[in-house]
């Protein structure tokens, strides 16, 4: 199977590899996929808890080289974006600007399925901002 | 310098040996014929050199030439084998023994036999080396078993079955043992008296031959062995085989087993060095490589590992200059990570992170050298940005996570 350009551009040049300190705050966690599956992406976004707005993204994803390149592209994608507005990110934009065939369309479903889960993540924290909770383990 | 890209796929297919085509090449235009031609001399030397060829590859398995029958390739070869068996003796039984871990030409032809409620069969499970117990073959037959059906190597893992064992439990109990043997002629020795072998699939480009031939070997003695014909057509090939001969594949299949024969020795030695390099340099430098097969009883050229952590397919596109296979779901187009694999019982995701090293007579050291390097580095690469490996790292047991699927 050929590979897009863009797919092998990022990964050749993952974008915002990595992860956050564990003592940085305001970060939300989403991992999603499974091993079994072949494909796992841990998305974590940092947000601004004034503004909702997301102002860094790093990524660390196990998958193929399409699933390295959609959850690269994300991090790019989410950046500076409200957490509303990045909620309804839908996979297929994903799908277009990365040229992903039919059968490695589930990576981009997973990109959006990891922006979710780490918004939901934060959120989860952001609730009960009032009492002062220590925070949950964010793994898994 | 190495010359990229690196070809290190060998059982998948083969170049064919110069040597090889040189014998070929006065087949296509000058020596023309068709070898059924019985009344003029270009008949005449097509029917020549495909005799030649037949006793070029008898002799690589100590067969008989006439119980070599020419095929368009081993595909054909299991097709005939199994179906032609099975028709042949519908009246003695129906039931066929054969296993998880062989190739889909066997596999997808007793399938096909079930579905049209022809055969019954029994799929043998394999140890974690991808190994046959014979004992589990005894005590599968039934008194309906008309067929075993076992793979000589694999070719995935290149693990050897117990051939032998298992040719003296069929002929004990009088049942016919097709033996693909696609990744072991002219590899190993094989040998159809020695191994009890009643019929045998083999191809021409998986030993530096040309795609498109193949042959069957059919035991005509201790017993004869029948099949039915799945074509109709000439009658030739005594009638199992109807089709012109292809002469130049037959020629080239006939001096690819000759070159073989005469080099095992000699090659088996250089392939197990240039393997024990490979599987040694990448075992010195990275942590949590497993080997996929048997240790020892494994073909000389291959070397299948999965690197814990990594998926195979990002692998494969790290290091796009070498061309080898990945046990990885994404290779293939079901999405499944090979069922060779995870018949040895390891963990899914070490099916995933599986990668098919094939070494061939035109590898070389200075390949396997690069090949280790990139490797390696693609490796350290894709696990620094793996959540799996930081996981591990953290000494958190992954089987322990709950994992967010659909």
């Amino acid at each position: 199977m050929a590979y897009s350009e863009k797919v092998i551009e990022h990964y050749t040049n993952p974008r915002n590899v990595g992860s956050f300190a564990k003592s940085e705050e305001n970060v939300g966690t989403g991992v999603v996929g499974a091993p079994e599956c072949g494909d796992v992406m841990k998305l974590q976004l940092k947000i601004n808890p004034e503004n909702g707005v997301i102002e860094d993204a790093k990524f660390k994803t196990f998958g193929c080289g399409s699933a390295i390149a959609s959850s690269s592209y994300v991090t790019e994608l989410v950046k500076g974006k409200h957490i509303e507005e990045a909620m309804t990110i839908k996979n297929t934009v994903i799908v277009k600007e990365l040229n992903l065939p039919p059968v490695k369309i589930h990576c981009s479903v997973l990109a959006e399925d990891a922006i979710k889960a780490a918004i939901t993540d934060w959120k989860s924290h952001q609730a009960p901002a009032s009492t002062a909770e220590p925070k949950k383990a964010r793994e898994g | 310098m190495v010359k990229l890209p690196i070809y290190m796929d060998n059982h998948a297919t083969t170049p064919v040996d110069p040597r090889v085509l040189d014998a070929m090449l006065p087949y296509f235009s000058q020596k023309f014929g068709n070898a059924a031609s019985r009344n003029h001399s270009f008949g005449w030397e097509a029917e020549e050199a495909v005799d030649k060829a037949r006793n070029q590859i008898a002799s690589v398995i100590n067969a008989k030439s006439k119980e070599i029958i020419f095929t368009s390739g081993a595909t054909e070869s299991d097709n005939l084998a199994i179906k032609g068996v099975i028709e042949f003796y519908k009246d003695k039984g129906n039931h066929i023994i054969t296993c998880v871990t062989e190739h889909k030409a066997v596999l997808d032809s007793c399938r096909t036999l079930e579905r049209n409620g022809k055969a019954t069969v029994t799929y043998l499970p394999v140890d974690k080396y991808g190994m046959v117990d014979p004992d589990a073959v005894r005590a599968a037959i039934t008194d309906k078993t008309v067929l075993i059906t076992l793979m000589y190597a694999n070719n995935e893992i290149g693990t050897i079955h117990p051939v032998a064992e298992i040719g003296r439990i069929a002929r004990e109990k009088g049942i016919v043992f097709h033996c693909d043997a696609v990744q072991a002629v002219g590899k190993i020795p094989v040998d159809v008296e020695h191994d009890g072998i009643d019929l045998l699939s083999m191809s021409a480009h998986k030993i530096y031959g040309p795609k498109g031939v193949g042959a069957i070997y059919v035991r005509s003695k201790g017993p004869r062995v029948r099949i039915t014909p799945q074509m109709d057509g000439g009658g030739h090939e005594r009638g199992m085989r109807s089709g012109t001969l292809n002469v130049t594949g037959i020629v080239g299949l006939g001096k690819a087993c000759e070159i073989a024969q005469a080099e095992m020795a000699e090659e088996t030695r250089r392939m197990l060095n240039l393997r024990n390099k490979l599987q040694a340099g990448i075992f010195e430098r990275l942590d949590e490589v497993y080997l996929n097969g048997h240790p020892t009883e494994r073909l000389p050229g291959n070397l299948n590992l999965s690197f814990a952590y990594v998926e195979g397919e990002s692998l494969l596109m790290g290091i796009s200059d070498i061309a080898v296979s990945s046990g990885s779901a994404c290779t293939s187009a079901t999405l499944e990570p090979s069922y060779v694999i995870r018949a040895l019982g390891v963990d899914e995701e070490l099916a995933h992170s599986s990668i098919r090293f094939g070494l061939g007579r035109f590898n070389t050291e200075d390949e396997v050298g690069f090949v280790t390097d990139r490797v390696t580095k693609e490796v350290k690469r894709l696990r620094e940005m793996s959540p799996l490996y930081e996981m591990a790292r953290e000494g958190i047991d992954l089987k322990s996570v709950q994992w967010k699927t659909e």
